[in-house]
């Protein structure tokens, strides 16, 4: 048994060590192709990155984490939650305006903005939870569409009761003693860690707990395997739909409240889009585990914030990071299966080798 | 659910790959990227200023925004030996990102660093005050915050005022008295360019009818979205509009179609560059103008000033009188209109005739 645990975990790390260097080929392919020089890019890429690019690091993986984890919540239950993005940039937006308007003050109003911005999310994925279960639309239609309405609403508050300013609109700056900051760990100029990016630890440990340690946790696993079994069991499927997407969404809301709270002051330019698309991606590289999307969220928090010296030391453009980026989450997947397959014939053989000679004896 | 995971695979890829696809640049297009050795930038060694230039979303090759850009550095480097450093902005990038390209430039030794596109506004002004001894310009730019900072300039356009010329031009050429306005997204700044049009048409013609569509209310998606674009156009010219002028940045290519599409005596207007350099050669006899918002006179302009060592700060408004607005006369056809444009031209200057911003 031992010796298959040794092998077995060798195996779970196969996958994404082919999916990685997989990614680096296809990347270095496409450099080429292009006429740039690939030697240029990995050297900028793997040098140190400065302080300020860490501190950045560290920003960007904690929002990725939340927007990863808000994912695997539904992916386990078998929901295909592609809303995250409409979620988090409808809740964002509630819970700016809800900051700027200055009903609180201090950290109650952190708080409470916090808790707008959850209950945006968990009601907008709502929306289609109950759409699945009582008329049986798929989620991944709906939160599409819901995606758009989202965008849409956001533009429309923001032109008709938005502060505008030159040439574009945000919500009501909030008032300095709400934003928390954060720390400095190298000099003042090299940026803050954003003090709110703690939610992305307790969300992890909150999310590893709920799947292992309780009741509904295991309800959801079980539905996310088999829902005919789950129902056999007790579980009422309808039920555990509404519940984890709109847990889904309320864990989405949060994700842009780190760099809210953390010095962003409004709702508008400085609004970062595509976390939602990047949460998913990240949850498929971290297979659903709540370890192993934190190192897709570093290695894609990585990419992303150091693309941005490619512009100066070399010719490639930082938008090849995509591309590594898409290919990675494939190449993981794609690996997963030939390991599983790979995997089970091995097992398979083992078994008819257990088993030969007694069939042998019948005969 | 290993089938879920395939799927959803496939689809988080493609959102990653198509999400680079749709740039939402509120004023690019799309178009070929120019080969990077053609890069002034890389060439330039000469002992003038060192300029920073931070493109927005679409980059170098959108033939709008940041090209006219980059045509005003070009200029630069030619005229005072300037020397330069770009960066590119990526779709959906972290405020902190834009932030890292500006200290990297000024790190760099640039002294002057433009920021293409309002969106820098913030990352500016977080960021000038470390580095007090390089100047900063923001187009289209506004301060974010009470401090005022002494060494940035926020550069901004008249842009009512070039579509008041470019009424005046629709208004004169239709045989129909109908003219139109396809805008993309319906927000403040496009309604400027509404608003000096439908003013230019009716002090050009005072029965002119001038019809008005919007793209998208509030998605940026409107600025590039050439099948939206041609639909609201060719609904304007079934209801017998002859000249239709857009303000929708990618999406006007859809507007041209549609201009082409209502065949011979119909005519589009361009916007922000002269797009009948870079439209198609069935495009081209239909476009009867363009508007033109000189990025580039802005981004010359700066450097000029700093190169003459009196950097311009502040806001700054290029209007007529500056250059920083106007028309194209590319296409011959506008030839026969080009001494009335002027005449209007010159009372905006005097002030004789003031223009609305708003519709």
């Amino acid at each position: 048994m031992s010796r298959l645990d040794v092998r077995s975990i060798g195996m779970s790390l196969l996958a994404p060590a082919i999916a990685i260097l997989l990614s680096i080929v296809v990347t270095t392919i496409v450099i080429a192709a292009v006429g740039s020089s690939p030697g240029d890019f990995w050297s900028t890429m793997f040098e140190v990155p400065k302080p300020r690019l860490r501190v950045d690091i560290v920003n960007q993986t904690a929002m990725i984490y939340i927007a990863a984890v808000a994912a695997a919540i539904g992916f386990r239950m078998g929901l295909f939650n592609i809303g995250l993005e409409g979620q988090y940039t409808l809740a964002s937006f509630a819970a700016a305006s809800f900051a700027g308007a200055a009903y609180l003050s201090g950290w109650a109003n952190v708080f409470a903005a916090i808790i707008v911005a959850m209950a945006v999310g968990a009601i907008w994925a709502g929306i289609a939870g109950v759409l699945r279960t009582t008329r049986g639309v798929s989620e991944v239609i709906s939160t599409i569409m819901l995606n758009s309405i989202a965008i849409t609403l956001v533009g429309y508050f923001l032109n008709n009761y938005g502060v505008k300013e030159g040439n574009s609109v945000h919500t009501k700056n909030i008032e300095p003693g709400t934003s928390v900051g954060g720390f400095a760990p190298f000099e003042d100029r090299d940026g803050e860690i954003w003090t709110l990016a703690i939610i992305a630890v307790l969300v992890g440990v909150g999310f590893w707990v709920l799947l292992n340690k309780t009741r509904f946790g295991f309800d959801l696993r079980a539905s996310g395997q088999s829902e005919s079994a789950a129902l056999a069991s007790g579980i009422n499927p309808k039920r555990m739909i509404l519940i984890s997407m709109m847990l889904s969404g309320g864990v989405a809301g949060l994700i842009w409240m780190p760099a809210f709270f953390g010095g962003a002051r409004n709702y508008g330019t400085s609004f970062q889009v595509g976390l939602g698309f990047l949460g998913i991606a990240v949850a498929l590289l971290g297979r659903n585990r709540p370890v192993g999307m934190l190192f897709g969220a570093l290695l894609f928090a990585f990419l992303s914030v150091k693309s941005n010296d490619l512009t100066f030391g070399t010719d490639v453009s930082p938008s090849i990071v995509q591309i590594t980026q898409g290919v990675a989450v494939l190449a993981v997947v794609v690996t997963y299966e030939v390991v599983r397959r790979w995997r089970t014939r091995l097992e398979q053989r083992a078994v008819s080798r257990e088993l030969a000679p007694t069939t042998e004896a019948t005969a | 659910m290993r089938r879920l995971t395939k799927l959803s695979a496939v689809a988080a890829v493609a959102a990653l790959t198509l999400a680079g696809c749709g740039g939402s640049d509120s004023e690019g297009g799309g178009g070929d990227k120019p080969a990077a050795s053609d890069d002034v930038c890389k060439t330039a060694d000469g002992d003038g200023p060192k300029i920073g230039l931070a493109y927005d979303v679409g980059g170098r090759g959108d033939q709008s925004f940041n090209d006219s850009a980059y045509a005003g550095l070009e200029k630069a480097v030619d005229e005072f030996d300037a020397t330069c450093i770009e960066g590119e902005a990526t779709d959906g990038e972290a405020e902190s990102a834009r932030e890292d390209r500006l200290r990297n430039m000024a790190e760099n030794d640039a002294t002057a660093i433009v920021g293409v596109g309002f969106a820098y506004s913030e990352s500016v002004n977080a960021v000038a005050p470390d580095f007090p001894e390089v100047n900063f310009a923001v187009i289209d730019g506004f301060d974010p915050d009470e401090e005022a900072n002494d060494n940035v300039a926020y550069l901004g356009f008249a842009e009512e005022q070039g579509s008041f010329l470019v009424g005046v031009a629709a208004a004169t050429k239709s045989q129909t008295g109908t003219i139109g306005f396809v805008g993309g997204v319906n927000n403040e700044l496009i309604q400027k360019f509404e608003a000096g049009y439908a003013a230019g048409a009716k002090a050009a013609k005072p029965d002119i009818k001038v019809e008005v569509a919007y793209i998208q209310e509030s998605d940026l998606k409107g600025f590039g979205d050439p099948a939206g674009g041609k639909a609201a156009a060719a609904g304007e010219f079934d209801k017998g509009a002859d000249v239709v002028y857009h303000a929708a940045g990618g999406s006007g290519s859809g507007v041209f179609d549609a201009a082409v599409e209502a065949g011979e005596g119909n005519f589009a207007i361009g916007v922000d560059s002269d797009q009948y350099l870079t439209a198609t050669a069935a495009q081209k006899p239909f476009i009867l103008t363009s508007m033109l918002k000189r990025v580039d006179t802005a981004t010359f302009d700066f450097a000029k000033s700093i190169d003459e060592g009196k950097p311009l700060v502040s806001y700054k408004v290029y209007d007529l009188k500056a250059d920083g607005v106007g028309y194209s006369t590319a296409n011959s056809v506008i030839e026969e209109l080009t001494a009335d444009i002027d005449g209007y031209k010159d009372k905006i200057i005097s002030g004789e005739i003031e223009v609305p911003t708003k519709p």
